[in-house]
């Protein structure tokens, strides 16, 4: 059995970079640490601590974060529905058909969410290219959570397609041809083979997209529209509050961080666990 | 290499920006991204020009612009060597970075409460002057499918109705038009701003919103064929927004700001705010 070039490349490199980093690349790096840290920080010495339970826990904020939480939950799940059969495709299949496939696939990820939800609008909108289709069938999405949820679906899938596909691709196709050639049929050895071989950037890829999802603003507010409880989500009702109560929308902040936090804290651990067990 | 200096310098100068910056973060202060256009500005001009030249900043409600810019022009050809910049956002954020350093000579916000914060924050000099007034209206698509006519269709259940938000001024106003007329509208979404709310009539989502006169106007202006239509209401009087205007104590030349707050308030001013959609105050 040939070695992929990262496997025997891996271990030396991670020896390597214990005794070797260049020293001039601790300045550039603190500076770039420093950079994401020192705003979170004076935000975070900005929050009116004593009254940061009352502005958190207003009937508002616990709304929004509510219907964050739960329009992450389900966008998260819509990604993983078509973002795995997307990554398997793009990871197996070459040429210009699969490049341009993933060149539209990744979009959402370059594009300003603003015109991510320009662009929703006028397929799923009233006047909008699906809207009298969806008019026939009963459907409202205008001002609806489904809004939320398809804005948030939209920007979110490229990042668990982006994952998802470097881990396949990284994997290789070795393990999937002995299990065919073993007699296995395409969906066992996607099942058994291929999934579970790709597990850490599918579980990265997913906790990236629902970060994503929680975070979305631009195409919500463009596609959906703001009501309490209904489409207004925690970076919505920050943006909002910064208007009416700045020291709510700090607050508010922080939490959207923590939870945030959290998530990637969360990614890591199972990166760890996974690459642990997986050797 | 000499020929492409300006991406190099950017780049360069952004990260000695940045790394100056969190050199200095314990000082806090920082002017955000609003600062940002006027602390460029001053050091180019004061390299490129001569004495005579001077620079007015003015900061303005959004809703203000059109207008603002359109008077902004006249008083730049009576003054010759004067550069009039404006800085347009909404009223509240302008206070707060003008509260954090921000540099500018004038401030006209939409509505008195903003006003009377910047003077709490001892950010102005004289007593304001209310300068020009505005009114909600109901703004409709062209095609009125849901056959708006008045504020209590606005409360019909089948009509899709946006308005701004309680927490900005529009929706604040919204809300003492309801009470004024005794209704209850149930809106679809509460805005962000004004000009959300029209976008969302304009491009047809929604049935109807209570946007300002002069948001209407303004949108009725800017098409060969308007895609908005206003309709007027006669509660529109309980929840009219004075506009206020004052010279700002950090200003650098009070007697120019005394004379661009002329050029606001005298007839031929308001009758550019009045083509405008703005009523006298």
């Amino acid at each position: 059995m040939t070695r992929q070039p990262w496997q025997t490349r891996l271990p030396r490199l991670t020896r390597r970079t214990h005794l070797a980093i260049p020293r001039w690349l601790l300045v550039p790096a603190a500076l770039g640490s420093l950079l994401v840290a020192v705003p979170i920080l004076a935000m975070a010495l900005t929050v009116d601590w004593g009254n940061f339970w009352p502005l958190v826990t207003s009937e508002a904020s616990t709304a929004a974060l509510w219907l964050s939480l739960r329009t992450a939950t389900v966008s998260t799940v819509l990604c993983l529905l078509f973002g795995i059969p997307l990554s398997v495709v793009l990871a197996r299949t070459n040429g210009t058909a699969a490049t341009l496939l993933r060149s539209l696939v990744l979009l959402p990820l370059v594009l300003p969410p603003v015109v991510g939800g320009i662009a929703l609008l006028q397929a799923f909108g009233r006047r909008g290219l699906l809207g009298d289709t969806l008019d026939v069938l009963g459907l409202e999405i205008a001002f609806s959570t489904t809004a939320v949820i398809i804005a948030q679906t939209f920007v979110a899938m490229p990042f668990l397609v982006l994952s998802l596909e470097g881990a396949l691709r990284a994997v290789g196709t070795r393990y999937e041809d002995v299990a065919a050639t073993l007699g296995a049929a395409p969906t066992t050895v996607f099942r058994r083979v291929t999934l579970p071989l790709a597990l850490p950037g599918l579980v990265s890829g997913t906790i990236l997209a629902f970060a994503r999802c929680l975070g979305e603003f631009g195409a919500t507010i463009t596609f959906a529209g703001s009501l309490q409880g209904t489409t207004r989500t925690l970076p919505l009702e920050i943006y909002l509050q910064r208007e009416g109560d700045p020291r709510a929308a700090v607050a508010l902040s922080l939490v959207l961080v923590a939870v945030a936090v959290l998530v990637i804290g969360l990614t890591r651990a199972r990166r760890d666990s996974l690459a642990a067990g997986a050797s | 290499m000499s020929i492409t200096p300006t991406p190099t310098s950017y780049a360069v100068r952004s990260a000695i920006a940045v790394a100056s910056l969190l050199l200095v973060a314990g000082c806090g202060g920082g002017g955000g991204s609003g600062g940002q256009d006027s602390t460029d500005s001053p050091a180019a001009q004061s390299s490129s020009t001569s004495a005579t030249s001077r620079t007015l900043t003015v900061f303005a409600a959004a809703s203000l612009q059109k207008s603002f810019e359109q008077i902004g022009k006249e008083f730049e050809r009576a003054h010759p060597g004067v550069t009039v910049r404006f800085s347009f956002g909404g009223s509240s954020g302008l206070v707060a970075q003008l509260s954090e350093g921000a540099p500018a000579d004038i401030l006209a916000t939409a509505n008195e409460s903003t006003m009377k914060k910047a003077v709490a924050d001892g950010l102005v000099t004289d007593e304001p002057t209310p300068f020009v007034s505005n009114t909600l209206q109901i703004v409709v698509p062209k095609d009125n499918r849901a056959g708006i006519q008045s504020l209590t269709d606005l409360t019909k259940r089948e009509a899709k109705v946006v308005l701004c938000a309680p927490a900005v001024p529009c929706g604040a106003a919204a809300i003492s038009v309801e009470k004024a007329a005794g209704i209850d509208i149930k809106p679809v979404s509460e805005e962000q701003s004004v000009t959300d709310v029209v976008g969302k009539v304009r491009s047809g989502e929604a049935d109807a919103g209570l946007v300002y006169v002069t948001d209407v106007r303004a949108t009725e202006n800017s098409g060969a064929d308007a895609e908005v239509t206003g309709i007027d209401f006669a509660e529109a009087t309980s929840a009219t927004n004075i506009y206020p205007i004052a010279p700002l104590k950090d200003a650098t030349d009070a007697s120019l700001a005394g004379e661009f707050l002329t050029a606001i308030t005298n007839a031929e001013g308001q009758k550019v705010l009045q083509a405008a959609g703005f009523a006298a105050p």
